[in-house]
């Protein structure tokens, strides 16, 4: 074997934790519902592939770019609020499992509907970003992946901010650690349940235009929801911390093992790796990374 | 005289449709007074409670029959919320802390489900901790490692931050040791004396809530028994072995061993 190239290793390295950023993002927006109604809100990917489509269609249609956003995002917390009246607050004490399959069915109605509105064909999504690679320090850097990461890392900031230091955020971490004492506090779960299917709305939509630019936009979009899962396996499913860490590390492994582990399995072991690393990580750790262990004094 | 700022009449209450919680379950709590729900393990304290701020729903419960009325409103058409913010303010059961949050974020909580502007929290969390010092001096630490006592004095706090007319306590003695119970029943009573605030209390330690409570109703299996005031309970022989647990007790060792009752009957 010849020498070891560290600065191809380190451009592999980069390009993986860029593009775990991606699976982060998603990863966040199961997070913020899981925390506070405790559901693995499956519909994620559909609410993902719903944003894309509507916001490629508008555009295609001639609606300039910045309009089509603020109309996507004004559906998608539309949409968002009528999840939670219609579906998951009739269900509210019903067991996770139900709940689970309500999100289920949903993610079917949702991608069914995005099909019924704006047809099944396969778009192209351009944001105008070239992905030309860029020279930093001579690691080659995809200046796509540089501008996903930049934008996920902005809505990881707002969301932090958001969540540490104001009153929604208070109320927030609040209904997430207690639902009935929050209640009895005279906390607004409706609203609460509202701003989070909102913020899970907005991160679906910035998700599926990345997402989306990336991969096209069409009905495979709705399974990135599936790289979602190892992420936050490994992370955690009720922290906002352990999606970002997740999903850099299965972003940066899968990357990494594809170069150097590749040949071993006869390649292609991307799409399957991080299976595996969430698989080993439910035997050794299964409340994941910086899941919550509970505080608590004996 | 005044109307009392809590009538509940007659209620019944139900879980999952079948089981049946309370029978006919009646209580009335004046303004200003502290009253006592006294009652074995069971007997449908906790239901009641829960009844007065309107939180069986989210327990898959319901009243049958009965009214509950706080200040003229129907307590049973209210949210749990709208009662909090006309001053009806529960602490639950085991506390009910927000563990991961800091004891001075558990007390915010209050303000935020009051709706209270930021000046009228500040002063109000001074207020807090002027009651209980403890809470400021662990006002950083997360409320999950704090003591028993201190989480029961964050719940409590909590509740006051929403400004309460009729604080709803269930079990506030529960676990603690004897010298914070103590201490958290005389802030009780100051703020019943100081402020005006009404006080309604399910306590399975009868000793301590007769000797701080006005009035209180005995309730057996659902139904509600007896009503009266604290010092006409205590005088009671079979409150005194019911409920108080030390009528024999108490009587064998006088004899054996003459000394003056540790709980001042």
């Amino acid at each position: 074997m010849t020498g070891f190239d560290f600065t191809f290793f380190l451009e592999v390295l980069v390009g993986g934790l860029l593009s775990g950023v991606m699976y982060s993002l998603v990863a966040i927006g199961f997070v913020l519902i899981y925390k506070t109604s405790g559901v693995l809100n499956f519909a994620q990917g559909a609410m993902l592939l719903f944003a894309a489509l509507t916001f490629v269609s508008l555009v295609e249609r001639g609606v300039p770019f910045a309009l089509a956003l603020a109309i996507t995002f004004l559906v998608m917390v539309l949409l968002g609020i009528t999840i939670e009246r219609t579906v998951l607050r009739p269900l509210v004490n019903k067991p996770p499992i139900t709940l689970f399959m309500a999100t289920l069915g949903l993610s079917y109605i949702i991608e069914g509907a995005a099909q019924l509105i704006w047809g099944t064909q396969v778009h192209g999504l351009d944001l105008g970003i070239d992905d030309t690679p860029l020279e930093i320090s001579g690691i080659l850097i995809s200046k796509f992946d540089l501008f996903a990461a930049a934008v996920a890392a902005t809505m990881v900031a707002v969301l932090t901010v958001l969540f540490r230091w104001t009153r929604v955020g208070l109320a927030f971490r609040a209904v997430a650690d207690d639902q009935f004492a929050a209640l009895a506090v005279g906390l607004r779960l409706p609203r609460i349940w509202a701003t989070v299917w909102t913020a899970a709305g907005l991160i679906a939509l910035v998700a599926g235009l990345l997402w989306g630019a990336r991969l096209g936009v069409q009905f495979s979009l709705s399974l990135v929801v599936l790289k979602a899962l190892p992420v936050l396996v490994l992370g955690g499913f009720d922290s906002i911390l352990g999606a970002i860490v997740g999903g850099l590390l299965i972003g940066a492994s899968e990357k990494l093992a594809e170069v150097y582990l590749g040949d071993v399995f006869g390649g292609g072991i991307e799409s399957w790796f991080a299976y595996a690393i969430a698989l080993a990580f439910l035997l050794i750790r299964p409340a994941g990374l910086f899941g919550q262990k509970l505080v608590e004094r004996a | 005289m005044t109307t009392p700022l809590l009538t509940i009449s007659g209620i019944r209450a139900v879980y999952n449709h079948s089981v049946v919680a309370l029978s006919d379950v009646s209580v009335t709590i004046g303004r200003g007074s502290i009253v006592a729900l006294l009652g074995a393990n069971g007997a449908g304290k906790t239901t009641t409670l829960h009844a007065t701020a309107n939180l069986l729903p989210a327990e898959r419960g319901r009243i049958a029959a009965g009214k509950i009325t706080f200040d003229g409103q129907d307590v049973l058409a209210t949210s749990p919320g709208t009662l909090v913010r006309s001053g009806l303010v529960s602490v639950l059961e085991g506390r009910h802390c927000f563990k991961s949050l800091s004891v001075e974020e558990n007390l915010i909580t209050g303000a935020a489900g009051r709706g209270s502007r930021r000046r009228e929290a500040s002063a109000d969390l001074e207020r807090v901790y002027d009651l209980f010092p403890r809470l400021k001096a662990k006002r950083r630490i997360s409320s999950g490692l704090t003591s028993g006592g201190e989480q029961q004095m964050t719940a409590i706090g909590r509740a006051l931050m929403a400004r309460p007319r009729l604080l709803v306590l269930d079990e506030p003695s529960m676990g603690l040791a004897p010298l914070v119970i103590e201490e958290i029943f005389k802030t009780l009573s100051r703020l019943n004396k100081e402020d005006g605030l009404t006080i309604f209390l399910a306590e399975q330690n009868a000793a301590i809530a007769l000797r701080f409570a006005h009035r209180a109703t005995v309730i057996e299996n659902g139904h509600s028994v007896l009503e009266d005031t604290a010092a006409a309970l205590r005088a009671r022989p079979d409150i005194k072995s019911f409920y108080l647990g030390k009528a024999d007790l108490h009587a064998a060792a006088e004899a054996r061993n003459p000394t003056p009752s540790p709980v001042p009957a």
